[in-house]
């Protein structure tokens, strides 16, 4: 640096473009400055509503993502001879990579569209990719959401018709409490943090419940630990003490919650525990009825449910005229609840009962005494007129840490009761919805197919590929019962598995339970490694040959920007696009980036030409749906319809002149109309203009109780959010589990497989529960003492980040964080190596002493560990030599006496959503020997560069924007 | 006199290292750059980083803190790493507080490294020249920038607002509010270099911050990339 400070120090003369980041899920705005065609910096964008100008350390080293060596280049074809898993591959053209895939999907197509499968890692292109599979006709589709957080999205959704992230979180711009619970770091991560400081300096209290204190609970004013998996114990115990107090919202619970509605409850009725209704429905949703009964203790009677001036009791035992006994929903919930005292919580989580009562009251009593009132009129539902809206300050967040056990569901729920009984839903200081939720309990607006028929020959699906079951008639089985698609989501084993199962997809397929496969098409999901459990045991299944010595999944086709484990196992790789190279929308169709006060989308915009012959994989689709010409994507005279991704973007409607489109900006001829109009061919040059983002501001009486608020139902129908304006009642009482439990009790005309029947009816319990998670209760808890679970680092985005040179550096390798007392007692020291060992493997690592676990836990980081050259990483570098995953411990499947007992294999997920039960492996630990190799162990064959990829290991690098040229 | 300076709440600091890589990108590309990396897709690759983010865990189980602790330049007002360097490179800048090197008389000797008692300078071991944080000079003296924009790349970048930058010298600037109203405190003052950057304690905590200051004077030389011995004040 010269003596003098140059006052203009830029060499050259900058430009600077707006786009959207895309180094984790979040998707802040961001500026890109470039520099004679290189990116000397990307900036978080001031004017972006999401993150307000600031950036994390992803998204501030994208430019070592975009120069990555590990980009690959070029499509590539496995070389004949070749394994997989070799990682042996030629340069083929695009013209040859596409002409094979629309061969071998033309016959697929015309034969047996069911044997087409894709999965999706990244999953904010839903719209686009559902639709392609659809059209296509397999019912074999999904993105990574069954092996992520299926269990909050649908837990909170059949509960209160929204969940947390991009549909909904915690206002802590007025909440005076906020309680997060379990690891959720990794989801709307710059909005998070830019809310929890200003919370913390303006007041509010912060308290964490975890058995780590890293990341946010860093920063909380009290950290609780908890043992993993138990969570559902400890809310069901806060639950009860609520009840208990009467420390609950009372108006609330009987008003906007179907604890008022009266509960059949004749044990000998073939109706037994569902909510009584007298059939005549006032709301226009032909798939849900409204006309649940009250019991009005002022006339001593049944009444319609909010009929005028009559008020539901709660509690109590009632005869109807016809002689069938009911009872209130709230009252069978609080029966339910009864047992679950602090004292009994306190056993299984490891938090003092004490703790827990007293938490209990700090909640209520905050909602109680400290309520907020907004001078809102509104009407609702029922066409009552309000003056003001309350709010009752305690705000909660959770995502994976919650999600991740096969309890996770049932703990779920029994999360958004707690904040229902608080009366916190869509009001102000608790947890507030994002357009296009709140939808139903659960949502109409996708229904899956239910029949086999529904799969047919050079026909699209009879259905979307997802949907929301809310009876066993909704689920996707042959008349025998059976799975119909290959992850066996929407079948008796996995009911309510709305985001599929792309976890099972891999053992589903190369097992050929329930059918065979031909073509698995991957996009971005790095399954060969960290997004499989038994990863040993998933890459043998990739490279497993039958007695024909043709391969068990007989064709692979992954599409990725960068070399990692799973290309290696492709046998037709096609090189992505980074985000600086293209086109993307986040949809209102899809996962949007809505805030508080109304609906939000934003795009992509190319910054840079794609480097060599990368395509974004949209224009894949497109091209390929084109191809094979899949009806929405061709004209009457068979040509093509789109041109190209932007093209469609700005020209597909939901429906023939709907003027419902991907974005809901800049809509209409003009580009004068928000939300629905014409296409507008200048679309996507408006958003450029914009920031790449549309916010649409609503009046804000309707940005709360919108699952009551008519003039948002009004508004929402109009805009087509939603399809039907009828209240979304909270479901403290899950008729829809109820009914998948009465069939398995014999009634309906679907009923569950001999071996599923006592499945069905311990899980779909209507009523929250606690049960140990499916691995832990089958586990010697004497032999594996410890509970191994990972956080996210807030540096890395699963395991992208590690050909990231500056990235790479904040995490190069991992430790096994153990409690200084546990690690001690078992004899291993701070920094040595040790054994962990579950029933599944072992792992060798490092260990680290923390003092901020619970001593009945180990952790590490996720997806640090490498396969030995993947990534383009040396192969002596630290991430594989010293870095580990604890994959390698957990089972994909439950443990064969287990699985015996049910009769067959079950995966090792939630029984209701399938989610992937990630931390509930059990494991001990023991120092590995003085002669072992002070090397991380599994080790596997090293991955040699592959073709297209920058060859060069530089032993230094000073990059400078605009000075390779 | 003017003498800049960051103030860095560690009561809303989460360890995110969005200031890190922010540093990382602004300056490689900048008057203070590059910023080398050894090794970057090998065995331990080691950069140049004129910003760090230390994690401490204070207490014992259950009553732990874990503690984020992001360190950079401190920008003494009697810094020890300037009267020691041999050549004149590392100065003082009069007009706003600056402690800089001028690349061009630095002869990599890691005098000043040594001098500097919080281990906050890196000798970037390809070009052989001393570095370490600028405070982005050439966005704070960039007049072509918008008045919101003149703040270091970490400042803008931070998620918490954990990182305030401004004028400690007057006593109406969001720093020195911050310093007095919130308890703002020096690192290792005993040492009178005066550093002109400030931290915030953990408001409802204050008690573990004590324990924490004395973490921080044990881990005293940079432990991510030891640059050389500390010395003596």
């Amino acid at each position: 640096m010269p003596t003098t400070t140059p006052a203009a120090p830029e060499l050259s003369p900058s430009e600077v473009k707006t786009t959207t980041c895309y180094m984790c899920a979040c998707r802040c705005g961001i500026k890109v400055t470039l520099r004679d065609g290189e990116v000397r910096y990307i900036e978080g964008n001031p004017e972006h509503p999401l993150n307000q100008g600031v950036i994390c350390a992803k998204g501030a080293s994208g430019i070592m993502k975009q120069y990555s060596p590990a980009r690959l280049t070029q499509p590539l074809r496995r070389k004949a001879g070749a394994h997989r898993g070799d990682a042996e591959f030629e340069v083929i053209t695009w013209d040859e990579a596409l002409r094979q895939i629309e061969e071998r999907l033309t016959h697929l197509r015309a034969t047996d569209p069911k044997k087409f499968a894709l999965f999706t890692g990244r999953d904010q292109m839903q719209a686009l990719t559902g639709l392609f599979a659809a059209q296509f006709g397999t019912p074999n589709y999904a993105a990574h959401g069954g092996f992520c957080s299926v269990n909050m999205a649908a837990g909170m959704i059949y509960t209160i018709g929204g969940s947390f992230w991009e549909f909904g979180g915690p206002d802590l711009d007025r909440a005076k409490l906020f309680v997060m619970i379990g690891t959720a770091e990794d989801h709307h991560s710059n909005p998070l943090k830019i809310a929890i400081s200003k919370f913390k300096r303006s007041g509010g209290k912060f308290i964490s419940i975890n058995p780590v204190r890293t990341g946010y609970s860093a920063i909380a004013d009290e950290w609780i630990p908890i043992r993993p998996g138990t969570d559902g114990a400890l809310l069901l115990a806060l639950n009860a003490e609520l009840v208990r107090e009467k420390l609950y919202d009372e108006d609330f619970v009987g008003e906007y919650t179907n604890g008022g509605y009266l509960v059949n409850d004749d044990p000998n009725s073939p109706q037994y525990g569902l909510v009584v209704a007298n059939g005549i429905t006032p709301a226009d949703n032909p798939h849900r009825n409204h006309s649940q009964l009250w019991w009005d203790a002022g006339i001593d009677a049944a009444v319609s449910n909010h009929a005028s001036g009559c008020k539901p009791a709660l509690n109590g035992k009632y005869t109807l005229p016809d002689g069938m006994p009911v009872r209130p929903a709230f009252a069978l919930l609080c029966e339910r609840l009864e047992p679950y005292t602090p004292e009994w919580a306190a056993e299984i989580t490891g938090i003092p009962a004490a703790r827990i009562r007293s938490l209990a009251r700090e909640m209520g009593e905050i909602a109680r005494d400290q309520k907020i009132t907004l001078p809102l009129a509104w009407t609702d539902s029922w066409g009552r007129t309000h003056d003001s809206i309350t709010g009752n300050p305690v705000a909660f967040h959770a995502m994976r840490g919650l999600a991740a056990h096969s309890n996770g569901f049932q703990t779920i729920r029994a999360l958004s009761i707690l904040m229902s009984l608080l009366g916190t839903i869509d009001r102000p200081g608790g947890f507030r919805h994002k357009a296009p939720y709140p939808r139903g309990t659960p949502p109409v607006f996708a229904r899956n197919p239910v029949t086999p028929d529904a799969v047919k020959p050079n026909t699209p699906l009879g259905g979307a590929p997802l949907g929301f079951p809310a009876s066993p008639d909704e689920l996707f089985v042959d008349d025998a019962g059976s799975p119909m698609r290959i992850d066996k989501a929407f079948s008796w084993e996995y009911p309510l598995a709305v985001h599929g199962m792309m976890h099972n997809v891999i053992a589903n397929a190369w097992r050929g339970d329930p059918y065979k496969i031909d073509t698995l098409f991957i996009f971005m999901a790095n399954m060969a490694w960290n997004s499989s459990m038994n990863t040993s045991e998933t890459r043998r299944m990739l490279n497993d040959r039958n007695e024909n010595g043709e391969y068990k999944i007989p064709f692979i086709i992954v599409c990725d920007a960068f070399e990692s484990e799973m290309t290696a196992f492709a046998d037709l790789i096609l090189p992505d696009t980074t985000y600086l190279e293209r086109h993307d929308v986040m949809s209102m169709l899809d996962r949007p980036i809505s805030e508080f006060d109304g609906p939000v989308d934003a795009v992509r915009v190319p910054i840079l030409p794609p480097k060599g012959q990368c395509r974004p994989f949209q224009e894949v689709i497109v091209e390929l749906a084109s191809r094979l010409k899949l009806p929405a994507f061709t004209n009457a005279d068979g040509t093509r319809k789109f041109r190209d991704y932007p093209d469609f973007v700005v020209n597909f409607q939901t429906a023939p002149n709907s003027g419902q489109g991907y974005l809901t900006g800049w809509r209409g001829e003009e580009g004068d109309k928000p939300m629905i109009g014409a296409p507008n061919p200048k679309q996507w040059d408006m958003y450029a203009k914009n920031n790449c983002v549309h916010q649409h501001h609503l009046p804000p009486e309707i940005t709360y109780m919108r699952n009551w608020n008519q003039g948002y139902h009004d508004w929402a129908t109009n805009v087509k959010l939603r399809r039907y304006g009828d209240p979304i009642m909270i479901q403290l009482y899950a008729e829809v589990l109820q009914r998948f439990r009465l069939a398995a009790r014999g009634h309906g005309k679907r009923q569950p497989p001999a071996h599923l029947k006592d499945r069905i009816e311990k899980y779909f319990d209507p009523l929250p529960f606690y049960y140990e998670p499916l691995e832990v209760s089958i586990s010697d808890k004497q032999k594996y003492p410890l509970a191994a679970i990972t956080q996210r680092p807030m540096a890395m985005y699963h395991s992208w980040d590690s050909q990231n040179a500056w990235l790479r550096q904040i995490h190069t390798h991992n430790y096994l964080f153990i409690n200084t007392k546990t690690a001690q007692a078992a004899g291993i020291a701070d920094g040595g190596w040790l054994w962990v060992e579950s029933m599944h493997g072992k792992v060798r690592c490092m260990c680290r002493y923390s003092e901020a676990v619970e001593p009945g836990t180990v952790w590490t980081w996720n997806a640090i560990g490498k396969s030995r050259g993947a990534w383009h990483l040396a192969e002596d570098a630290n991430e594989s030599r010293r870095g580990f995953l604890l994959n390698h411990l957990i089972s994909d499947e439950l443990p064969a006496n287990a699985s015996e007992r049910e009769g067959r294999r079950m995966s090792n997920s939630d029984p209701l959503t399938g989610q992937a039960g990630w931390y509930d492996v059990r494991v001990r630990i023991y120092p590995a020997g003085a002669d072992e190799p002070q090397e991380s162990s599994p080790q596997f064959n090293a991955l040699k560069p592959l073709p297209g990829t920058t060859k060069l290991h530089r032993l230094w690098q000073a990059f400078a924007a605009g000075e390779s040229k | 006199m003017t003498q800049l300076a960051l103030v860095i709440d560690l009561n809303v600091c989460v360890g995110c290292h969005a200031c890190v890589t922010s540093c990382k990108e602004w300056n490689t590309s900048g008057v203070a750059g590059s910023l080398s990396d050894e090794n970057p897709y090998g065995k331990d690759p080691s950069g140049t980083f004129f910003n760090r983010v230390q994690t401490f865990e204070v207490g014992e189980f259950p009553n732990t803190q874990t503690v984020h602790f992001p360190k950079s330049c401190l920008h003494c007002e009697d810094p020890p790493c300037v009267p020691v360097c041999p050549t004149g490179a590392s100065y003082k800048r009069q007009t706003d507080g600056l402690v800089l090197i001028d690349y061009d008389k630095c002869i990599g000797c890691n005098y000043c490294s040594w001098a500097c008692p919080y281990g906050v300078r890196e000798l970037d071991e390809n070009q052989k020249v001393m570095k370490k944080c600028t405070l982005c000079v050439d966005r704070i003296n960039d007049t072509s920038l918008a008045d919101e924009q003149r703040k270091p790349a970490c400042v803008l970048a931070c998620p918490t607002n954990a990182r305030l930058y401004g004028d400690i010298h007057d006593p109406e600037s969001i720093v020195s509010k911050a310093i007095r109203e919130n308890g703002g405190y020096q690192l290792m003052p005993e040492w009178e270099t005066k550093p002109a950057n400030h931290y915030l304690p953990r408001r409802s905590a204050s008690a573990i911050d004590n324990e924490l200051s004395r973490k921080v004077e044990q881990q005293r030389p940079n432990t991510l990339k030891p640059t050389g011995a500390p010395s003596k004040p």
